[in-house]
């Protein structure tokens, strides 16, 4: 279990805050209150769902009950350049499960993890609408398409270099 | 207004029920069975496990008798081969995942989804799940989590959502869901308060208490130790069920002859030390009225009700009343005034409470009074032992408690039922305040309503009291007060709903047992009967109080009675 304390900026708090306070009065608020602490934060760690359970005056086994069915919602911090490997039909076919096997082998984490360094975090998603490029990846917003296991390399290598300057 | 009348036909039986009954109601008042896994009356209503499918007109498919409402005209099959092949294929696809280690179980024998197994003639090993262990939570003393053998029926989350707590609920999605804590913490580090109704909602044997029958029986073949029992008031009505006697029956009498048949030195009656906690209450109530203490005053009779309040409202700690419960009561005075009387080493004394709760097995490990009580064993407990030491509790004798602490009033034993503790509590206190007050029967605070309140004029004072039983009630009373929208002066609380009756430590029965009998309401007239018929009635006038203040405590309250009858609580606010 991660501890809590000492987690986010006071900014951070602000923000979050404002937003429970927002949107407390309306029925059915806390996934729209999840999703925005996850932008603000980055991922929902025990800090910001117990502030969010306390704001709303509901349990924290509630929060915690939306956040771990949701896909969509991280326990995990994820890195700033957030890897995201398309798992969708067409991309499968075309052998994105390899893809995502040999960043996780380049990285030394897995699906769903942030290097130690946090600079990157991997994750798996269905289809981002690119089929024709497949297998597709996305780094941030940027789109990488036509995989294959070697050019993998050089794209992070290409982030890691960016880093160094 | 009457409701409008709904006609319909369930396997040919024609049937009227009111307007927006479901077909499961609806069964019962044709006398049919419908099975079912996760509905639980009064508990749990919401269709998901899928055994109570039945044909009707009018639906696509089976539906879930449970939750679809009747309407004119409809006819209803709950018998045919398609809702048995579809119940069996459902029991099988529960059992590919469940821990089938049922000779040791404790509900074995008592567990819904064994008997609907058999009665559907399934394989049990037809699919083979996905192997994955849980870990068994054994983080309290009070409650087990052995979630292999959970079925996801969610009877359990909701029992604790009725009581506002919401300790635990549905973890993750699919194939991987389980039931925890918030972060899978250890349930003693989450806002869990042990009432335990969980593990009385709980249909397989996924729950269960955190059981010391080891320990009670290593005490009883110890020969430096001398074990005394003492049985809470609601236990005599509801061991019987364990024997398979009808829901109600007051086995007083049984139950003390089958325990000292388990071998103890002596069986006493909690009773007594319920008639103690009304003297001590009493006047720390009316001192509050003269002194100007905080107001309201809470009881403090219910360890589950202590720790929801020191962990959702720490802000109410000033309003409880500093009595111990009947329990640590009677453990602290069995150490010290019986051990001195008797020149027994409070050391080599081995005290055992029997009790209709597990929040009680937490108390008497509390480090304001560990030393009191050395085990606390619930009514299931107490019975598999019985079970076990080979008595034929059916064919008992009826024996007496033994002296000096045999002879309560019916104020003590109604401590067992929701409005008991405050009706004893007036008794004694009007009596108290005006000593020709000699009303006994205060009739406002009894019933299973969730909130009863009552205003009473003694001696010139008014009281406003209120009684609530089930903690979401309790959240509603403590909104009230802190909103300034009510005030009172005596508030009872008990965790449960309906009271110790039915607590979480007393005997799970079958569920086409209890959907269709009023358990706390017949459990409880065991009590008020016993009540009637006692010639002693108010705490005060027990001849057993005036021996313990003449000979030890010297009177209500007394520096001694505070030393030993009195605790404190402390704040551990939790989300």
């Amino acid at each position: 279990m991660e501890k809590c304390e000492a987690c986010g900026t006071p900014h951070q708090a602000e923000l979050l805050k404002a937003v429970i306070e927002q949107s407390k009065s309306t029925p059915g608020c806390l996934m729209h209150i999840l999703q925005e602490a996850q932008g603000i934060y980055g991922f929902l760690p025990m800090s910001v769902q117990k502030t969010i359970a306390e704001g709303l005056g509901i349990s924290l086994s509630e929060v915690y009950g939306v956040v771990t069915f949701y896909s969509q919602f991280s326990l995990k911090p994820k890195g700033k350049h957030r890897i995201s490997v398309c798992l969708g039909t067409a991309c499968y076919v075309k052998g994105s499960d390899k893809i995502l096997s040999e960043i996780e082998k380049e990285l030394g984490i897995a699906c769903g993890e942030c290097t130690k360094d946090g600079l990157f975090s991997i994750d798996s998603c269905r289809c981002v609408g690119a089929c024709g490029l497949a297998p597709v990846m996305m780094i941030g917003d940027e789109v990488y398409g036509k995989l294959t296991p070697e050019s993998v390399k050089d794209i992070l290598e290409k982030y890691r270099r960016e880093e160094h300057v | 207004m009457q409701a409008k009348m709904v006609n319909l036909k369930i396997n040919n039986i024609s049937v009227s029920v009111p307007e927006g009954s479901t077909i499961l109601e609806a069964a019962r008042k044709a006398h049919i069975e419908i099975p079912t896994l996760c509905y639980l009356k009064d508990v749990s209503c919401v269709g998901s496990c899928r055994m109570c499918l039945v044909e009707a007109t009018g639906a696509r498919g089976l539906v879930a008798a449970c939750v679809y409402p009747v309407s004119e005209g409809m006819e209803v099959r709950t018998n045919t081969e398609k809702c048995r092949q579809s119940r069996k294929m459902t029991l099988e696809l529960i059992l590919s995942k469940h821990k089938k280690k049922c000779l040791s179980c404790e509900r074995n024998h008592n567990c819904e989804l064994q008997k609907l197994s058999l009665g559907y003639s399934v394989d049990e090993d037809r699919f083979k799940g996905e192997d994955f262990v849980l870990p068994i939570d054994t983080s309290t003393p009070y409650v087990v989590r052995d979630n292999d053998k959970c079925i996801n029926c969610m009877r359990c989350v909701a029992a604790c959502q009725k009581q506002s707590v919401n300790a635990i609920g549905p973890i993750g999605r699919g194939f991987h869901v389980h039931i925890g804590s918030a972060f899978d913490m250890p349930l003693s580090e989450s806002v869990c308060v042990g009432c335990g109704q969980c593990i009385v909602a709980c249909p397989v044997g996924a729950l269960s208490e955190n059981s010391t029958i080891e320990e009670v029986w290593k005490a009883l073949s110890d020969p430096s130790k001398q074990v005394v029992f003492f049985t809470a008031p609601s236990v005599r009505a509801t061991l019987g069920e364990a024997f398979d006697m009808p829901v109600g029956t007051n086995v007083e009498g049984k139950m003390v002859a089958a325990i000292r048949r388990l071998g103890p030195e002596h069986v006493f009656n909690m009773d007594v030390t319920a008639d103690l906690t009304i003297m001590e209450e009493a006047s720390e109530l009316i001192n509050r009225i003269k002194t100007g203490k905080p107001m309201p005053m809470f009881t403090s009779c219910c360890p589950a009700w202590i720790k929801f309040v020191e962990q959702r409202h720490p802000e109410m700690i000033p309003h409880l009343s500093s009595c111990k419960s009947p329990q640590q009561m009677f453990g602290a005075l069995l150490k010290s005034y019986w051990c001195e009387k008797n020149g027994i080493d409070p050391k080599n004394l081995y005290v055992v409470s029997v009790i209709p709760c597990t929040a009680k097995k937490y108390e008497c490990t509390r480090e304001e009074m560990q030393d009191d009580v050395d085990a606390a064993i619930t009514t299931r407990e107490l019975a598999r032992m019985i079970k076990t030491a080979g008595i034929k509790f059916t064919e008992l004798p009826d024996e007496e408690f033994d002296n000096p602490f045999a002879t309560a009033t019916g104020g003590g034993t109604i401590f067992g039922a929701t409005g008991g503790v405050m009706e004893a509590a007036l008794r004694t206190a009007a009596h108290m305040l005006d000593g020709s007050f000699e009303v006994l029967d205060f009739f406002a605070v009894r019933g299973t309503n969730p909130i009863k309140e009552a205003t009473y004029l003694v001696a010139g004072n008014t009281i406003r009291v209120a009684v609530a039983s089930g903690l979401a009630n309790a959240e509603t009373i403590i909104r009230q007060i802190e909103s300034g929208e009510k005030k009172y002066d005596f508030i009872e609380i008990m965790a449960c709903p309906g009271g110790c009756v039915n607590g979480g430590g007393q005997p799970t029965l079958s569920d086409s047992v209890r959907n269709n009998v009023e358990l706390k309401e017949s459990r409880a007239k065991a009590l008020y009967t016993s009540d009637t018929k006692n010639e002693l009635r108010r705490s005060s006038d027990s001849p057993v109080m005036d021996v313990i203040y003449n000979d030890y405590l010297g009177f209500p309250n007394s520096h001694k009675a505070h030393e030993i009858l009195h605790t404190h609580y402390h704040a551990d606010k939790r989300i």
